[in-house]
This record gives C-alpha cells, sequence and structure tokens, in this order.
C-alpha cells in the first residue's frame, strides 16, 4: 500500500515538474510560438500510449499461450489505459494543427493511423462487454488484440504510401529532422514522466480489476450458498 | 497433405450449401447494386467526379457487403451444432478456417464479377482494357477480406449483439485494404491507366500476414 502512494505521489509531481519544464525551461518555437509547447505533452503521451498497446499485445500473446487470468487483467487494463493517452492524443493534436496548419485535422497517415488504433481498442473493449463467460471473454479479445496490433502498421504504411501529403517525422526521420538541445531535453523527461504516469495508472487499475474478480468470485460462492 | 484433403473436402460442403440456397450471393449483389444507387442520389456526380469516386466508392460498397455476408459463416454452424461435428472431423482446425475463407473469398470475387458491369455502366467506366490486373487486385483485395473476416465472424458469433459487432470489429481492421485497393482501382482505371505495382505487393503482404496469423491462432479461435 506504501508502495501504491508513492509511486502515485511520484508520478503526480513529475507531471507537475514536466509542465512546469514544458511552459517555462523549453525555449519559445520560432514560427510557431507558444503553441508549439503542447508538442512535449501531445507527442509524450502517443510514445506512451503507443507503448502501452505494445504491453497489451504482450499480454494478449501470454494469455493465448499460458492462459493465466492475471494476462486478460492486464491486457484490459493497458487497451483502457492506452485508450486514455490516445484519447488525449487526438484531442490535444487538434488544439495544436488549428493554429499553425489552419485546420483541426487532416487525413495524414499519423493522425489517421493513430485514431484507427484508438477505435480498434474501443471495438476491444466493447467486444468485451458483450461476451459473457470470463474465460471465452478473456480468449477472444486476446485473439482480437492480436489482430488490431497487427493491423496498425499495416494502416500506417498503407496511409503513408499512398493517402499522404503530411510533413515529415521530426524526430527520427533522418536529415534535416531533429529538436533543439534544451527543447529535446524537455521532450525526453516528458516521454519518461509519462512512461512512469502510465506505469501508475496500469498498477492502480490492475488491482481494480482483480478486486472485481475476487468480488464477482466471492458473490457466486454466496449465491451457491 | 490431410490438411488439403480436408479443406477440398469442407470447401466442397460450404459451396454446396451455398449453392443449394443461392442467399448469399442474391442478397450482397442487390445491397451492391443499392449502394452503388444511393451514392449517385448522396452526391449527383458528374462525369468526371464519377470516376474519381468510383473506385473508392466500389471498394466501400464491397467491404459493407462483405460484412453483411460474413456473418452466417460461423452461424450456421451453430443451428444444429455442427461445428463441434467438425471440430472433431478434422485433424488441423485451420482446415475448418482454410475452406470458409475459401469459399468466402469465391463468393465475393462472384458477386464483384456480377457487380462489375453495373459499375461500369452507372460510373461510365470502360473496365475490359484493364481487366486482367483488375481482376488481380480484386482477387488479393478480396482474400484479404475474407481471411480478417473468416476469422473476426469467428469471434462475433460467440457473442451478443453479433450482428452488430461484425462490421465494428472488422471495418476498422480492413482500412489498410480498403486505402489501398481503392487507390490501385482509381489509377487503374484512370484516362492514363497506371499500374501500381507496389499496392498490388502490399495487399499480397496484407494477406500474408494475417493469414500466418490466423494459421498460427485460428485453433484457439474455435475452442470450446
Amino acid at each position: 500500500m506504501t508502495k501504491r502512494i508513492l509511486l502515485g505521489v511520484v508520478a503526480i509531481a513529475l507531471v507537475i515538474v514536466a509542465a512546469y519544464a514544458n511552459f517555462f525551461v523549453a525555449p519559445t518555437e520560432r514560427t510557431m510560438g507558444v503553441i508549439q509547447r503542447i508538442f512535449y505533452f501531445h507527442a509524450a503521451t502517443a510514445w506512451a500510449g503507443e507503448m502501452v498497446f505494445f504491453v497489451c499485445f504482450v499480454a494478449n500473446l501470454l494469455y493465448v499461450w499460458k492462459r493465466e487470468q492475471k494476462y486478460d487483467w492486464l491486457g484490459v487494463t493497458c487497451a483502457e489505459v492506452g485508450i486514455a493517452c490516445i484519447t488525449v492524443v487526438l484531442i490535444t493534436g487538434p488544439i495544436w494543427a488549428h493554429p499553425v496548419w489552419g485546420i483541426w485535422w487532416t487525413w495524414d497517415a499519423r493522425l489517421t493511423s493513430t485514431f484507427v488504433l484508438w477505435l480498434l481498442y474501443v471495438s476491444y473493449l466493447l467486444l468485451r462487454t458483450l461476451i459473457e463467460e470470463p474465460g471465452r471473454r478473456a480468449l477472444l479479445s486476446a485473439l482480437f488484440g492480436i489482430f488490431a496490433f497487427l493491423d496498425v502498421p499495416l494502416v500506417f504504411f498503407s496511409i503513408r504510401w499512398w493517402r499522404t501529403q503530411h510533413p515529415a517525422p521530426v524526430i527520427m526521420g533522418g536529415q534535416g529532422s531533429g529538436l533543439d538541445p534544451t527543447m529535446s531535453k524537455v521532450f525526453f523527461f516528458n516521454v519518461l514522466v509519462m512512461h512512469i504516469f502510465c506505469v501508475f495508472l496500469i498498477v492502480e487499475r490492475y488491482i481494480l480489476e482483480k478486486l472485481r474478480h475476487d468480488v464477482d468470485l466471492l458473490q457466486r460462492e454466496a449465491e451457491v450458498q | 497433405m490431410a490438411l488439403f484433403s480436408n479443406t477440398a473436402t469442407l470447401l466442397g460442403k460450404e459451396l454446396r450449401t451455398e449453392f443449394r440456397s443461392r442467399e448469399l450471393l442474391t442478397t450482397t449483389s442487390v445491397f451492391i447494386l443499392i449502394v452503388l444507387v444511393l451514392f449517385s442520389f448522396a452526391t449527383n456526380p458528374g462525369t468526371e467526379e464519377a470516376r474519381e469516386f468510383a473506385p473508392g466508392l466500389l471498394w466501400l460498397a464491397i467491404l459493407f457487403a462483405s460484412s453483411l455476408m460474413f456473418q452466417s459463416c460461423f452461424l450456421r454452424e451453430q443451428a444444429n451444432d455442427t461445428l463441434s461435428s467438425l471440430r472433431l472431423a478434422v485433424s488441423d482446425p485451420f482446415a475448418i478456417f482454410l475452406a470458409k475463407l475459401i469459399a468466402n473469398t469465391l463468393f465475393l470475387l462472384l458477386t464483384e464479377a456480377l457487380m462489375l458491369p453495373f459499375f461500369a455502366i452507372f460510373y461510365n467506366i470502360t473496365v475490359w482494357s484493364q481487366l486482367p490486373i483488375l481482376s488481380l487486385v480484386l482477387l488479393l483485395g478480396s482474400f484479404g477480406i475474407a481471411i480478417a473476416g473468416t476469422a473476426i465472424s469467428a469471434i462475433s458469433a460467440q457473442a451478443r449483439m453479433r450482428e452488430l459487432l461484425l462490421p465494428l470489429l472488422l471495418l476498422p481492421l480492413l482500412t489498410p485494404v480498403l486505402v489501398v485497393s481503392a487507390t490501385v482501382t482509381g489509377s487503374l482505371l484512370d484516362r492514363d491507366p497506371v499500374i501500381q505495382w507496389k499496392g498490388i505487393a502490399f495487399l499480397g503482404v496484407f494477406d500474408m500476414i494475417f493469414l500466418t496469423a490466423l494459421w498460427i491462432f485460428g485453433q484457439y479461435f474455435l475452442e470450446e
């Protein structure tokens, strides 16, 4: 319990420090101005969200392989936390895009594939609500999760190669891309903070899922008696 | 080898069931026809716009039609619980999937063959000169749709609200097929036709990835 509280305090404190760094430490971007500061939060959350979905994929694989309930709990936990992250990304993106590009949304590869990723995992959660039997729900949703995760790179590249006039990636985009040193320090600090914050959310949500399972079990026992 | 002979037998069964009633083929064809007509009512396109939007529309109609067509694929087995007998009869459960997805691909291709003349007439597009490559695109695209569709229909058949669930799970999964097939078909049916081999190869890669995934995980879809 103490560890959980400690993790929560550290995670929230780090988010506050990261927010301070975003507003006061990072230099103002030359062409975009102050609005660019949303980038640190926006992109870091996107990276963390994608990482969480990867963990979800691994949990799904492990469930199909080992059939242990803990992997099912981890899968649903990561799907929910990932959706939360991607929702934040999809909201902060247009806030940034509107003043800079003049439009809220464009059907470019990263935007569209992020949106499809979000849709796929929302379907994953919906699927879970529509299967009653716990064992079957765990197995079938894990299988759908595996297919959904395999689909994401295909969505990305299909749109990138056939549908796009989008700007090249700023980070790891090859020659001519890159960040100012202070900016990149702030950015990678944000990435770290968002990962820690996600770990905190995952731990809490996982424990909740486990408690739900225990309550369910006790209720059934009570009904039998 | 048992896999192939099992698949062939099961495929024969699937085709026999369908060709006795021809329910799927007729309903899906009429559905595609309705979508083609409704689209022109919704947008009232001129000749140029029709040429530009028609390939995307064709693939959208195929996608929607497939999500209707695949509903019955596993539900049919539930009525008399024939799925358990099938599972006992074959040595590799992948044969059940392989037979169903080949049958689904064939049904989709047949519907497309029936609808292509109407599509060409309604939207003033010459398809004959590009027919060989167009057939290849239709084949690879439909195969991809059938692989994902057969897998997802095995999931949705075991859930509540299955009629709604299948399109909900399947359509976002098929985004890459829609994007690439529509683009490749579009440039093929253009005034100056271009064959986008990269796109055709991409469809092949999509089919391979999902077929491999289905081969590895197929047995778990059908567990009791």
